[in-house]
């Protein structure tokens, strides 16, 4: 008994080791912990699409996909465990939803010469290629979400902002704090007042914050929070009604769980995405045969094309592609993860692009360069239905503000560079 | 048979007063210490090193720290987490002034700001006892973690409020960021890991150890006999704190390598590090370090059991891994409410009078 | 004018803030009290017994999630519904059958032990709880509904806009978790002053040796007392649950009830009530005007301050027992 469990032990520690040839992604999901409910639709969508690919494509070139999947809880030291011991088993990109994990591996990729791919979230300033060699954070980033939501208020109010009032409502973490410095370079220029109210993690108890907004009465609320927070924040504005359509979330304070909580009071909540919503694209057919029909989705498809979900299915296809390029550009199907970072930065995702991969219109076109490893940044706004209960998306995509953008990540850049003593590269 | 003293036949009151009065002993640990410093970091692999040794390592520092504070000086706190985050922050601070400074010098000097404010925040403790004491500790705790995260300057004015820990060489060699090789920063733990601990005892059988333990078993009793209170107390908070300091800082600068503080230095922290020293034994410099193994090398262990042994969903092994742990902690509680220090006591006895137990 | 009108506002919405906290709070005061046990579980406790709620509620079958990796079949739901009331009904039974579980497998084990060594125990029993909670009923967000209103209260604000012309909020939700506690409270009052279980409670509390020398099971007591935290932090779990719905995070609201014990005094029910009152005004006053001045979210830290600067004059809390050390 006590050797058979010690060889179970050696096997474990030695874990399944991946045939060389194939294609390593893992998973760093979060099914547990505060935030397990937004993490585990986006860890499905992030297997299913792979699964997709290797049982309707045989995978990516004809090389499988696997990913090994590892528990982070939404936990840097857990995250950083994961990553030293997913080194081993050769990963080609490291993809945590987290953007604490992410400061964390920032260095150590760069080090260990593996990508970092981070969708909507991370350090906004590695779009700058020149700087974060090994970093990618297309489509959008925070900053470019700070700026479309502005944008669209913009477009909202005719064109001007002029004296008018915003609060933003923030988990108080660096992730929350993200935006702050462009909303205020924003309201210098746009003449808006901005008011900042911070939210202790968890966050359940907002009563404070929403009195004061109740009696300051801004005309728009945005949001920057994550778990509880959200639904707690939606059911707070539902409780002193204010007028759900002039409240804002950013792309993770957007999902359902977000606002099924608050029911009918979260009616004509709005939030930023990058991703399309709902099941109305043909991925979803092959999807169903190949996949959830055959019992091979990742925890039955319970959650198949949800916000959450189509965001980690959509981060999954970025992947798959870059891999394709990488692959096209090496000129072998056996890439490691230093092709692969070649492959991001000559990624080019066509409008037709995305409809040959049955997503029409689903993301915006992605194109990368030494120089920009974010992509374009723009972002569209989805309304909630509670009725329907599902997302409708009521805007075109919205180009940020590159004006006030680009010398603000010019300079947090730069202070990494500084930070880090790195010269910059793309010259 | 082997395993015992034939005789009590010391001569010197330092042969009567020695850690390890048996031999047997005094040589397990010099091998032990041999082979730490001088085998591990040959064969250690690096996930090895920097996911399960180091924080082994930098938790048994806090543990100490900890347990000085609780198990000697029978003052709670649930503090540790914010006097880790002003240790991490300190060694931030200062390395990024000077420098040009040895950052070993700068980890020391962070656990001795830690030290004065952790004298601080122990003021309350001439008043409040027991685990009213702890609201005092769970101020500091939520107050500084609001601090470090409000106030631009401890975080140098960067945009997320993140720390990241610089480049650092010790006698040419790298031993901070990501350029750090995975022995380095084991042996730089280690090396931490042991002057503390032999701090830790030779502080806790000397005067003021026997002071503090006066106080924690009864301090009007203590005060009678003519210890002062505000002494003991205080210097057990500040002792305390340096070793919590110098785990923080350790914590940020050698592991981590970058931390954002209520992320990294939260409550959870706190609560951690607490049951560390009392699963590893109260008052007990081997149950801090067995303590520290117990919840830094189970979830490990169990995860790559569960996952990469049976290959069951993560999130499945990773909730049947907490039900192990807590029914774990029940267990060795039922058996032996002392802690595991005291079980490794009980075996030592059982040895002892092995094969002859009457 | 308009700042005093502000502030009362803000007293009243402490206030019931202060409710919801206290409410978390008695918890660990009746099991202190009865057994001298810092129970470190009672958030946890309040979590699983809000998912046991809902489980059972919607129907969900336990450990779906396990019995599908280790046999391979997709069971997730009964499919039937059970109405609120039975299923708060059939929760207080499974919080009994957890009270006794409890008794007969850990504190059993553990009597006559040090506090810290039974704290420990109930830290172990956390873990615990909370791994069998994710393990039976799965750890996505759920929504909690057993028919409690929610939203801005029309009719206090109309009345509060009549007497000042400001209208004030006042949650409905509030207003229930107000009526629920002082019915709760009232309740085990009455229960532990005119019953014989109840004072057989009390006398347990008072010196476990002696009232085990009158004939008093310390087994029975111990359950009884067990399974009324169960249910206080089943009640506790339904208010919390239906204002942010039921997650993993339901069980950090623990955190807010510790200065309030700290405040009260472990061993006082009224003293819970008192300090989750003063808890929760103190700190939404300090936020209202300290906090905009030094940048916000002072809440965490403010109520810890708060109950140590009451516990620097009485170092026992505010009404905890008054121990006088002998040598």
């Amino acid at each position: 008994m006590t050797l058979r469990f010690a060889s179970l032990v050696a096997a474990a520690v030695m874990a399944a080791a991946p045939a060389m040839a194939d294609l390593v992604v893992p998973n760093y999901s979060y099914r547990t912990g505060p935030y397990a409910a937004n993490g585990t639709q986006y860890a499905d969508g992030f297997n299913d699409y792979f699964t997709l690919l290797n049982e309707r494509d045989g995978g990516i070139g004809g090389q499988k996909v696997l990913t090994p999947e590892c528990e982070t809880a939404y936990n840097t030291e857990k995250g950083v465990e994961c990553y030293e011991s997913l080194k081993g088993q050769n990963q080609l990109v490291v993809a945590p939803l987290s953007t604490g994990i992410t400061y964390q591996l920032i260095p150590k990729v760069s080090a260990d010469k593996v990508t970092l791919y981070t969708p909507g979230l991370g350090r906004t300033s590695s779009k700058n290629g020149a700087a974060f060699e090994w970093v990618f954070n297309a489509p959008a980033n925070y900053w470019d979400g700070a700026s479309v939501a502005i944008k669209y208020l913009l477009d909202q109010n005719g064109g001007s902002l002029e004296g008018k009032k915003i609060a933003l409502v923030y988990h108080n973490s660096a992730y929350g704090k993200e935006p702050i410095r462009t909303l205020q370079e924003l309201s210098k220029k746009h003449g808006f007042t901005l008011t900042e109210l911070p939210v202790d993690a968890p966050g359940q108890e907002q009563k404070s914050q929403w009195l004061q907004i109740r009696r300051d009465k801004p005309d728009y609320v945005l949001m920057w929070g994550w778990g509880v927070m959200n639904a707690a924040a939606i059911q707070e504005a539902a409780n002193i009604r204010f007028p759900m359509e002039n409240f804002i979330g950013i792309w993770w304070s957007g999902g359902e769980v977000d606002v099924e909580p608050a029911g009918a009071g979260a009616n004509g909540y709005k939030s930023l995405t990058f991703n399309g919503v709902g099941m109305d694209y043909p991925v979803y057919d092959d999807l169903k045969k190949h996949v959830i029909d055959t019992g091979k989705a990742s925890q039955d498809g319970q959650y198949v094309g949800s916000a959450v979900y189509s965001r980690g299915l959509y981060a999954a296809v970025v992947i798959a592609e870059a891999i394709r390029k990488a692959q096209e550009l090496a000129g072998t199907p056996e890439v490691n993860a230093e092709q692969v970072r070649a492959g991001f930065e000559a990624l080019d995702i066509t409008e037709a692009r995305m409809a040959e991969l049955g997503l029409p219109d689903f993301g915006q076109p992605i194109k990368l360069s030494c120089a920009n490893h974010g992509g374009d940044g723009h972002a569209r706004i989805q309304q909630w239905d509670a009725t329907a209960k599902k997302w409708t998306l009521i805007s075109d995509w919205i180009a940020p503000d590159a004006e006030v953008l680009d010398p603000l990540i010019a300079e947090d850049s730069e202070a990494y560079v500084k930070e880090a003593g790195i010269t910059p590269r793309c010259n | 048979m082997i395993y015992r003293e034939a005789g009590d036949f010391k001569t010197t009151y330092q042969a009567d007063s020695q850690t390890f009065p048996l031999r047997l002993d005094r040589l397990g640990y010099y091998a032990l210490l041999a082979v730490a410093f001088l085998v591990i970091p040959f064969v250690v692999s690096d996930y090895w090193a920097t996911s399960v040794l180091v924080p082994f390592l930098i938790y048994a520092i806090a543990a100490l720290g900890l347990n000085i504070l609780v198990g000697y000086g029978g003052q709670v706190s649930l503090g540790t987490g914010g006097f880790m985050a002003v240790g991490a922050y300190a060694t931030y601070k200062l390395t990024t002034a000077f420098p040009d400074v040895s950052i070993l010098v700068h980890v020391i000097v962070s656990g001795l700001i830690t030290a004065l404010v952790g004298m601080l925040f122990g003021l309350p403790s001439l008043r409040i006892k027991g685990f009213y004491l702890a609201v005092a500790t769970l101020a500091a705790q939520f107050f500084l973690i609001w601090l470090f995260n409000k106030v631009p300057w401890f975080y140098n004015y960067s945009a997320s409020g993140q720390i990241t820990m610089p480049e650092r060489t010790v006698l040419g060699q790298i031993v901070t960021g990501p350029a750090t090789p995975a022995w380095v920063k084991y042996i730089v733990c280690l090396t931490f890991a042991v002057s503390l601990a032999w701090l830790a005892r030779n502080l806790t059988r000397g005067t003021v150890g026997r002071k503090w333990m006066a106080i924690r078993d009864m301090d009007i009793a203590a005060e009678i006999i003519g210890v002062n209170p505000l002494q003991a107390k205080i210097s057990a908070f500040a002792v305390s704190s340096f070793f919590v300091g110098i785990a923080g800082s350790l914590f940020f600068a050698v592991y981590l390598g970058a931390a954002e503080v209520g992320e990294s230095f939260g409550i959870n922290k706190s609560f951690l590090v607490l049951f560390m020293v009392i699963i590893g034994g109260l008052g007990s410099i081997f149950g801090s370090f067995a303590g520290a193994a117990f919840l830094v090398l189970l979830p490990v262990f169990l995860k790559n059991v569960l996952v990469g042994g049976f290959g069951w969903p993560t999130d499945l092994a990773a909730h049947i891994e907490l039900m192990i742990v807590g029914a774990l902690i029940v267990f060795f509680l039922i058996v032996e409410p002392h802690g595991l220090a005291q079980l490794w006591r009980l075996t030592k006895e059982k040895l002892r009078l092995w094969p002859f137990p009457h | 004018m308009e700042q005093l009108l502000y502030a009362s506002e803000i007293v009243v919405n402490g206030l019931m803030t202060g409710v919801m906290y206290a409410l978390v709070a008695l918890g660990f005061v009746l099991i202190y009290k009865a057994s001298g046990v810092f129970n470190y579980a009672q958030g946890v406790m309040a979590l699983f017994a809000a998912m046991t709620l809902v489980g059972i509620q919607q129907g969900q079958v336990p450990f779906a999630h396990l019995i599908n990796a280790l046999t391979g079949t997709h069971v997730s739901h009964f499919g039937w519904n059970v109405p609120a009331v039975l299923a708060i009904a059939l929760t207080a039974v499974v919080m009994v059958l957890l009270a006794i579980a409890i008794q007969k497998l850990v504190l059993q084990h553990l009597v006559g032990q040090e506090p810290i060594i039974l704290f420990m125990a109930t830290i172990g029993l956390a873990y615990f709880l909370e791994g069998l909670g994710d393990v039976m009923w799965g750890a996505d967000v759920k929504t909690l509904d057993v028919g409690l209103p929610q939203g801005i209260s029309d009719a206090a604000e109309a009345l509060t806009a009549r007497l000042t012309g400001y209208g004030f909020f006042i949650d409905r939700l509030d207003i229930w978790a107000a009526v629920i506690a002082t019915a709760l409270v009232a309740a085990l009052v009455a229960f532990s002053q005119y019953t014989k279980q109840g004072r057989a409670m009390r006398a347990v509390a008072d010196d476990h040796q002696a009232a085990l020398s009158v004939g008093i099971s310390l087994r029975f007591i111990w359950i009884m007392v067990w399974s009324i935290a169960g249910f206080v932090a089943l009640v506790a779990g339904i208010m919390w649950g239906t204002k942010s719905g039921v997650q993993f995070s339901l069980s950090l609201i623990a955190l807010k009830a510790l200065p309030v014990l700290m405040l009260g005094g472990f061993t006082s029910i009224p003293g819970a009530i008192v300090g989750g009152l003063i808890i929760g005004v103190g700190e939404k006053l300090f936020e209202y005007f300290v906090g905009p001045m030094i940048g916000g979210a002072t809440e965490t830290w403010f109520a810890y301050v708060l109950a140590l600067g009451f516990l620097v004059f009485r170092p026992q809390g505010l009404f905890g027992e008054r121990i006088i050390e002998r040598v």
